[in-house]
């Protein structure tokens, strides 16, 4: 693989591996992506996150040159998806969010019969089918159709599917949907992996923790829109704060934190006051407003997620 | 309108769809050899030997012989017209190959190429394991029946087109049971399989040989099989190329618009 710099030996900008700019999809009347711009580096883990219908696939639909844009510019290994699909799609891999296995062969045969596709010669094929058979921990599986793998084994065959034609980029839209604790931890390990041998990365989710675990950067989309961009870290931040104290509602507290001038917001029965030394608050709550169970916690990408997206059901 | 008729692009990588087809088609040999051949048996036995000791000639030729083309003919419809439905329509909704076949290099228009080249071959497999039958039965005559097997393959080719057409626009899979029961099955019975389609009242004789393709595929074999060549064939020939280019291109055309939203 060609291990690129940010900038060349001519000292020339090495292009980005995605460019999107005022990217845009409507289907009838509907409007799925609204004219977003965001850029992915080379090596680096994209993430998009959002509620449901956020456009979130249909932008991954996009890049991985199976959905027609409507409008704006799009180029990916600088090449356009609409006059070069083939040759940006011989580069890409692509976990999808429906599990879309071919029921009709064994492990084993899924990914020698996806290396095909990719015209690799049929001894290549073969070396890499178990290789990656390994890499996902599914050797012992290896003649065993696809109907009877559980839904963890399946998710884990189709990242290994698309990693057959060693992708410069890789598109994961959920990669871990639907998954228990070992799985996910498994396929998390695995693009650590990846992440750590350069891979580039792109991924959706709205597992948030996913999202901090794995990102190195990331957008919020809603409606369509792409509302903040920037690492989880100084997301959280920059929208929340370091810590969240959270204080079971009574109307003491409520007039109390009024009276003190301190920003807060009633969810339920929690209030939740975003801080950057819960300290400071806990103290002035403890001096003066006789509290009840009084907790603190480090901020998360979850709270900036809901404070940005609110916290009205999607479906 | 214009999009139903441009010419799709197609690569060298829609052989690797019709590859993957024909390997599962291998690997489950035995319920797919099966089946053409028990088909021969039961038409020689129970049309040929059962109503051909009562019909036994028609124009002088012996009734067995007479429908042993039309054997042939209507596995060819039926092989490539129920891939291309109900496998194609299995394929692209249940088991969502197509769409990951599209995330690779292969376009939609490569995989759906791919699919009607593998509906032409299953009909022409069919072919090939029902000649022996009937060569061995003495109802067709070698070697000008061995061309059967290319022409299958045409006819193959020209009913994965019209069978593609209704896959790409049915909104479910029991209404893949409309074009089989209003279309085929009568094709089947009507274009000049059984009997002569010169017993018709003459408006329907025009519209079978205007109309139906089995019609034509039938005349061809026939002429193949008995022998009986004559330079009509060049005319069904032409027929059945023709309306294969239409409803090959008009069928990829639709399956893109489906497929690429």
């Amino acid at each position: 693989m060609d291990e690129r710099r940010t900038t060349g030996s001519g000292g020339e900008a090495i292009p980005d591996i995605i460019e999107a700019t005022a990217l845009k999809k409507t289907f009838g009347d509907v409007t799925a992506v609204n004219g977003i711009t965001f850029a992915v580096k080379k090596g680096e883990v994209f993430g998009f996150l959002g509620p449901n219908g956020a456009g979130k696939t249909s932008t991954m639909k996009i890049i991985a040159c199976v959905s027609p844009r409507t409008s704006g510019t799009l180029r990916v290994f600088g090449l356009d998806p609409d006059i070069s699909p083939a040759e940006i799609k011989q580069r890409l891999g692509v976990v999808p969010q429906e599990t879309n296995l071919d029921p009709d062969f064994t492990c084993y045969g899924n990914l020698f019969t996806y290396s095909r596709y990719f015209d690799m010669p049929p001894d290549v094929a073969h070396k890499k089918a178990e290789e990656l058979l390994e890499f996902v921990q599914l050797e012992e599986k290896r003649d065993v159709t696809i109907e009877k793998l559980s839904g963890g084994m399946k998710r884990r065959l189709i990242l290994a599917r698309a990693l057959v034609n060693n992708p410069d980029l890789l598109i994961l839209d959920e990669p871990t949907i639907g998954l228990d604790p070992q799985a996910r931890h498994l396929i998390w390990d695995r693009l650590k992996l990846l992440q750590t041998q350069g891979n580039t990365i792109v991924l959706t989710t709205h597992y948030l923790d996913e999202a901090a675990r794995l990102c190195d950067r990331l957008v919020i989309m809603d409606n369509g829109n792409i509302l903040v961009e920037g690492s989880p870290a100084e997301l959280v931040k920059e929208y929340v704060g370091t810590e969240i104290v959270e204080v079971s509602t009574s109307d003491d507290v409520v007039t109390c934190l009024q009276r003190e001038n301190i920003p807060f917001e009633v969810i339920g029965d929690t209030i939740q006051v975003a801080t950057e030394s819960s300290r400071e608050v806990a103290r002035i709550l403890f001096d003066n407003c006789t509290p009840q169970n009084v907790m603190t916690r480090p901020a998360t990408l979850e709270d900036v997620f809901l404070k940005l997206a609110g916290r009205k059901l999607r479906e | 309108m214009q999009q139903f008729w441009s010419v799709p692009k197609i690569t060298r990588r829609a052989w690797k769809v019709w590859y993957r087809n024909l390997t599962v088609f291998f690997r489950t040999w035995k319920v797919n050899f099966f089946p053409p051949l028990i088909e021969a048996f039961l038409y020689l036995f129970a049309i040929g030997l059962g109503i051909g000791s009562y019909v036994r000639e028609i124009s002088g030729i012996p009734y067995v012989n007479f429908i042993a083309p039309a054997i042939l003919a209507i596995s060819v419809m039926n092989s490539a017209f129920f891939e291309c439905t109900y496998g194609s329509y299995v394929r692209m909704y249940y088991q969502k190959s197509f769409d990951a076949m599209i995330a690779t290099p292969l376009s939609i228009e490569d995989v759906i190429a791919g699919e009607l080249l593998w509906g032409a071959t299953r009909s022409m497999l069919y072919v090939v394991i029902m000649l022996p039958v009937l060569v061995a039965f003495g109802v067709i005559s070698l070697p000008l029946s061995f061309f059967a097997i290319p022409l299958a393959f045409l006819g193959g080719l020209m009913f994965a087109g019209i069978a593609m057409c209704f896959t790409a626009i049915t909104p479910s899979i029991d209404t893949l049971n409309y074009p089989s029961f209003l279309l085929i099955t009568p094709m089947a019975l009507f274009s000049g399989t059984f009997f002569p389609i010169t017993l018709l009242p003459i408006v329907f004789q025009y519209i079978a040989l205007a109309l139906l393709p089995l019609t034509h595929l039938v005349a061809i074999m026939r002429m193949l099989t008995l022998p009986a060549l004559s330079g009509v064939l060049v005319l069904h020939l032409i027929w059945i190329l023709v309306v294969t280019a239409i409803f090959c291109i008009i069928s990829i055309n639709l399956m893109r618009r489906r497929l690429i939203i």
